[in-house]
């Protein structure tokens, strides 16, 4: 029944037949199937329907994309996410670059610690974190004691309630993403610096490079593919911030700190929006795939 | 072109100097939060004593441990299997499975929590364990199915030919042979999918949207936020106390989150 010259590359005993692999990957496939590809196609079949949620649904075609794409509110909500993004991603991975390059050279003392306290942030629930925060952007909190302290030494007065200013709140936001990500591209780049071979580093030190050129020309082409995972991770974890939004800012003051995640919760369930929710979320789902997509070509295309 | 050259001392100054200030950057927050919830200096467990009693922490962290353990334990077992079938057994067709699971990895919560909601509404399974706990398995084992498939590619070929020899079946070499080897990737899916499930939020938020007897730890703190607004000490207290087990863990496995949650980007 079976081809006989896979047998020997399968590990399969005699006497079972090769689709018996199937039965063992069955209950894994039924689940994931009905519970995350089945919503994913109802969602995509939901984003077809203007839809409350109660009455019947009508026909819509593809207007919930058009209105993603078009409408003012949401249209700052994508563009909200991009830049978070400089938050979430490039800041971090600028920041860790700069550690890295200084660690690079050098040897130093007590890494391991190091390493452990700037990978924490990633493993406490970001509900944890969002409620922390929100106490060290608070009127009284630590963000505005320092900076009291520092008005009375004869600076300005810059304390004020971050997360309810329409200017600051997505930058503040956006900095906690940056605190969170910083220790995730570091220890990305601590491991792949160790990689990179000392000759190459001694070899730039006989022509007399600096750190600065040492660092262009040895680390980080060295680092290529470090880089590429910290932004698959970091980009995703951009647009994957729910918990953050809904804990700190609810997308408020205003519009200013709207994001897509938010934005799929808050249609479907405060304005009864609920096709366009599942446009949103499905765009959110195709922007995720293209973007991570696009970052692992990027990191193999240039000469893997 | 500027050469920036430093003597060997001031660039060993400069670089621990870069490290310090970037290192309390990154703790002071956590100091912060600590000291508001201990009310150091002094030491007080009296917030949260409080914060435990008033916020529910108890029912909630209970529940958390059920549906945490009951997600981890199916999708371990599902992961396992599906990882074995795709990485050894090889039937036909497994070249797309693999794909169709790594597709997974890329899906956001946001993306299938309303339908969701809508469907398991309809089958009566809203505000039960067993709501949040199915989407959790599937999205668990979404990783889990590639994480083992990559850990049996790996195992050597000798050893299940030596198995097949002896006339074990598949099954017997799955379980008596292979798995025992497999400790160390099979803790690391699970720590992974542990944190994953514990600290999972938007799912349970809607999921769990009536019954308080059933909310997760994350979504208890989230409604304790909602009703002590400005009483730091014992909302920092509450982080602190949903955070704890993942982080207990974390401090005494640490390479193994760290090595899973880079590795689970990589492709091959």
């Amino acid at each position: 029944m079976t081809p006989a010259k896979d047998d020997s590359r399968s590990g399969r005993p005699p006497g079972e037949p090769r689709s018996i692999g199937w039965l063992y990957v069955l209950p894994a496939l039924l689940v994931y199937a009905a519970f995350l590809l089945w919503p994913l196609v109802r969602g995509f079949w939901f984003s077809l329907y203007e839809w409350d949620g109660i009455s019947t649904g009508t026909w819509a075609g593809l207007s919930n994309y058009t209105k993603t794409l078009t409408d003012p509110s949401l249209r700052g909500a994508f563009g909200h996410a991009l830049i978070l993004i400089v938050f979430y991603a490039v800041i971090p991975c600028l920041i860790a670059f700069v550690l890295v390059g200084a660690v690079s050279r050098t040897r130093i003392r007590g890494l391991a610690f190091f390493r452990t306290v700037l990978f924490l942030p990633q493993v406490v629930a970001m509900v944890a974190v969002a409620v922390a925060w929100q106490w060290v952007y608070s009127p009284d909190g630590p963000v505005n004691s320092v900076l009291r302290g520092l008005h009375r030494l004869g600076l300005p007065d810059w304390s004020r309630g971050w997360l309810g200013d329409f200017t600051f709140a997505l930058p503040a936001v956006g900095l906690i993403g940056t605190w969170v990500e910083i220790g995730l591209a570091m220890v990305l780049f601590l491991a792949g610096v160790q990689k990179i071979p000392r000759e190459l580093y001694e070899a730039a030190r006989i022509d007399g490079a600096g750190p600065v050129r040492e660092f262009l020309a040895v680390t980080l082409p060295g680092l290529r593919r470090e880089l590429a995972v910290a932004l698959t991770l970091t980009v995703a974890a951009a647009l994957r911030n729910f918990d953050l939004i809904f804990v700190t800012t609810k997308g408020g003051p205003g519009e200013e700190t709207k994001v897509p995640a938010y934005e799929v919760y808050n249609r479907a369930f405060n304005t009864g929006e609920v096709g366009l929710a599942c446009a949103i979320g499905i765009t959110l789902a195709a922007l995720i795939f293209l973007l991570t997509a696009g970052i692992s070509r990027l990191a193999e295309g240039r000469g893997a | 072109m500027t050469r920036l050259v430093m003597t060997g001392r001031q660039e060993l100054v400069l670089n621990h100097a870069i490290l310090v200030v970037f290192a309390v950057i990154a703790v002071f927050p956590l100091v912060a939060v600590v000291a508001q919830a201990f009310q150091l200096p002094g030491f007080d467990l009296s917030t949260f004593r409080e914060a435990w009693r008033e916020g529910h922490f108890a029912t909630y962290m209970r529940n958390s441990l059920i549906v945490t353990a009951a997600t981890v334990a199916a999708a371990t077992v599902l992961s396992i299997m599906a990882g074995y079938a795709l990485g050894v057994l090889a039937p036909r067709g497994s070249g797309v499975l693999f794909l169709l699971f790594l597709a997974g990895l890329t899906i956001p919560t946001e993306a299938v929590v309303i339908p969701l909601y809508f469907d398991l509404r309809s089958l009566n399974l809203d505000n039960t364990y067993a709501g949040v706990i199915l989407p959790q398995i599937a999205q668990s084992v979404a990783f889990g199915t590639f994480w083992m498939r990559a850990y049996f590619r790996a195992c050597p070929r000798s050893l299940i030919e030596a198995a097949r020899m002896d006339g074990a079946s598949s099954w017997t070499t799955l379980w008596r042979v292979l798995v025992p080897m497999g400790g160390p990737a099979i803790l690391t899916m699970v720590l992974l999918t542990s944190m994953w499930t514990w600290n999972e939020f938007l799912l349970p938020l809607v999921i769990l949207n009536s019954d308080e007897g059933l909310r997760t730890a994350p979504l208890g703190l989230s409604f304790f936020q909602g009703a002590h607004q400005t009483d730091y000490a014992q909302l920092m207290a509450g982080a602190l106390i949903i955070a704890a087990p993942i982080v207990a863990v974390y401090v005494f496995l640490q390479r193994r989150f760290i090595a899973g949650m880079l590795s689970g980007a990589i492709k091959e």
